[in-house]
């Protein structure tokens, strides 16, 4: 007779020991590196530290590793490590306009102080598949220039300068930060906690929406005003000195966007912004957090809301990768309770139902 | 690289007095979904990571934790779940309903009446009853506050009106202490009347969504329904082919390729108790 399997601990192991393997592979294959993970897939790294919210390359290379390049997997390990860390505070706000600039882009001013700076970018890159790649291949140093040292302002301070964008709204220098991983989101969010779940939000859902916008759906009318991407250096306010310390550097990747005006009767009209801030060169999340943080401004800017990318608890409650991977894998638990459940119903509800079309079908034969 | 260091039962301190706060709430306002600053667990969102998390906040060393999923203690999950308590704060484990102080479950209560000195830790998925008439935390919220369940009232209609029946066999809404209308998790209906007037404390987890909710021991927990459509409880019309229990709730386990089923409890504890009481009563009676 059939008896109901037990094991599941046995299995268990035994699937974590296969997992080992196969994470492994042909062993004749060297071992991948942490070191070569962090210099040669760099923009993975960016990216878990980005969405895990820890700047840490090793661990986010070890993670990496271990996820078996499954990026979102790698961002869940992260993140489980990073909420064991004991707080110790909140850093004082960094100077972007201080960066250590490896890229600068502005696509609204021909030409600028500072320049346009390409920096190391796909941008103009043909998409072929490059064979030489393929070997080892030997790759010349690039060429360098000297900085002129002209300080590269950033093209929203230069257009605030003459009204032509709003300020961006400054907090009091005392003001808590707020942090949706120590208070759980609730409705309607401030900016700071919206900018914090778009930063630590799936790149690719906020690709979807901010793309959303450009099709239509919640229209902002934007201008990749800038984006830059370089080192910046982070300070801690330390009650016991009484002045703010160096921790160290962060490269970031920030993005403004410059979206069309808002004005009234009493107030001439200016440009408004978007905002987008991740860890590393991570480009098309900067920008994408940029267009949905604008398109979530719109009840703030008195515009009509209506689209996906506009709506708050749709955009905030979604965006997190780690819960909706969890939540949509979970299918794979037993339901086998649940299920009986829904068995017994649908069976009762075909039984009556069989009944009703045996009475029918009788009753037709007697007519 | 430094070295993860875990504290009893892997949350930290700060973070247990932050969800005890959470549950004594709860426990104040019996069946009020209670927010709380969730945490990321080394198991995924949707695993149990609310269940794992109110667990974490109430085991003490002395305590003793039965794990279960869909009622049996062996299920994959319940195992990982039994293993990370066992390694993160070495507390006893068991798989017997009596002897456990604190149970974790998912989708079932067990069959064995529990007492005043246990706790019921429910593992939840999501924790608004309404959430699916009205997809906006927003507007639910509003609709608790004014204990506003008349769309939930609509739904049973729709499906009487649509089916013949209630066409909600887990998960099936509460009312709590005469007040707010709560989800029991995916449990199946069958199991909503152990709910009632229970001497054990209740408590559920939904770590994704935030919320802790309680239900204090001896709370009048009524299934919502209709007086011509009183709520009744389902099970699979047959005994378990392990046991003999005709009144366990049971698991359909498919057996071949030709239509052959058979039928077993879910609660494995309970089936193997009452064989093994079965077997020492035989020998008992052997001359």
């Amino acid at each position: 007779m059939y008896v109901a399997v037990k094991g599941g601990a046995r299995a268990i192991e035994n699937a974590h020991a296969l997992l080992a393997d196969v994470r492994r592979g042909d062993r004749s294959v060297a071992e991948i590196s942490l070191e070569q993970i962090s210099q040669q897939l760099a923009l993975a790294v960016d990216r878990v530290m980005a969405e895990g919210s820890l700047y840490d390359r090793e661990l986010a290379a070890l993670a990496i590793k271990q996820a078996r390049g499954d990026l979102i997997e790698a961002i869940f390990l992260l993140r489980a490590f990073r909420t064991t860390c004991p707080r110790l505070g909140a850093s004082a706000p960094f100077d972007t306009a201080r960066m250590d600039v490896r890229r600068r882009i502005s696509a609204i001013f021909k030409d600028l102080p500072g320049g346009q700076v390409l920096g190391p970018t796909f941008d103009y890159t043909h998409r072929l598949l490059d064979q030489g790649l393929a070997g080892e291949a030997d790759v010349a140093a690039p060429p360098i220039a000297a900085h002129d040292g002209t300080p590269m302002r950033p093209v929203a301070d230069l257009l605030a300068a003459d009204g032509l964008i709003e300020r961006s709204a400054a907090s009091p220098a005392d003001a808590a930060v707020g942090d949706l991983t120590r208070e759980p989101l609730s409705f309607p969010a401030e900016r700071d906690v919206r900018l914090q779940n778009l930063a630590r939000g799936d790149e690719g859902f906020l690709l979807a929406l901010g793309y959303s916008t450009q099709r239509g759906f919640g229209r902002t009318h934007p201008f990749a005003g800038e984006i830059r991407f370089g080192e910046v250096e982070v300070e801690f306010f330390a009650e016991e000195v009484g002045f703010a310390v160096p921790l160290g550097t962060v490269a970031v990747t920030e993005c403004q966007m410059v979206n069309q005006f808002k004005g009234s009767a009493a107030e001439a009209p200016r440009f408004t912004r978007g905002y987008g801030l991740a860890f590393g060169q991570s480009e098309r999340k900067a920008m994408s957090m940029a267009l949905v943080d604008r398109a979530l401004r719109a009840r703030e800017l008195g515009e009509e809301v209506g689209a996906p990318a506009q709506d708050q608890e749709f955009v905030l409650s979604h965006s997190d990768n780690v819960q909706a991977t969890g939540f949509v894998e979970h299918l794979k638990l037993p339901h086998y309770v649940d299920f009986q459940a829904e068995l017994g119903l649908v069976r009762r509800m075909r039984e009556e139902f069989a009944l009703r079309d045996g009475a029918g079908a009788l009753r037709d034969a007697a007519e | 690289m430094s070295a993860p260091v875990y504290n009893f039962a892997y949350l930290d301190e700060q973070t247990k007095r932050m969800i005890r706060r959470a549950i004594l709430k709860a426990i104040a306002i019996p069946g009020y979904q209670v927010p709380f600053a969730s945490r990321e667990m080394p198991m995924p969102y949707g695993w149990g990571t609310g269940g794992v998390q109110v667990t974490a906040a109430i085991l003490g060393p002395d305590e003793v934790l039965k794990v279960i999923d869909q009622g049996s203690d062996d299920t994959t999950n319940a195992v990982s779940i039994r293993k990370f308590f066992a390694k993160t704060a070495g507390v006893r484990t068991t798989t017997r309903t009596a002897e456990a102080t604190v149970i974790q479950t998912r989708h079932r209560i067990p069959e064995t009446p529990l007492g005043a000195h246990q706790v019921l830790v429910y593992q939840v998925p999501i924790p608004e009853p309404l959430r699916f008439l009205e997809p906006r935390e927003t507007e639910t919220r509003q609709m608790h506050a004014l204990a506003d369940y008349g769309v939930m009232h609509v739904k049973l209609y729709e499906d009487i009106a649509r089916h013949g029946h209630i066409a909600t066999t887990y998960a099936y809404p509460v009312k709590v202490n005469g007040r707010y209308v709560t989800d029991p998790s995916p449990t199946p209906k069958f199991d909503n009347p152990k709910m009632n007037d229970s001497p054990a404390l209740q408590l559920f987890g939904a770590g994704r969504e935030k919320r802790i909710y309680a239900i204090p021991p001896y709370t009048a927990v009524v299934s919502l329904d209709f007086e011509d459509h009183p709520f009744e409880r389902y099970r699979h019309d047959g005994s378990c082919a392990l046991c003999g229990s005709a009144e366990s709730f049971l698991d359909e386990v498919v057996t071949d390729d030709h239509g052959g089923r058979m039928f077993v409890c879910s609660d494995t504890d309970y089936c193997e108790g009452r064989r093994g009481a079965a077997q020492e009563g035989a020998q008992e009676g052997a001359p």
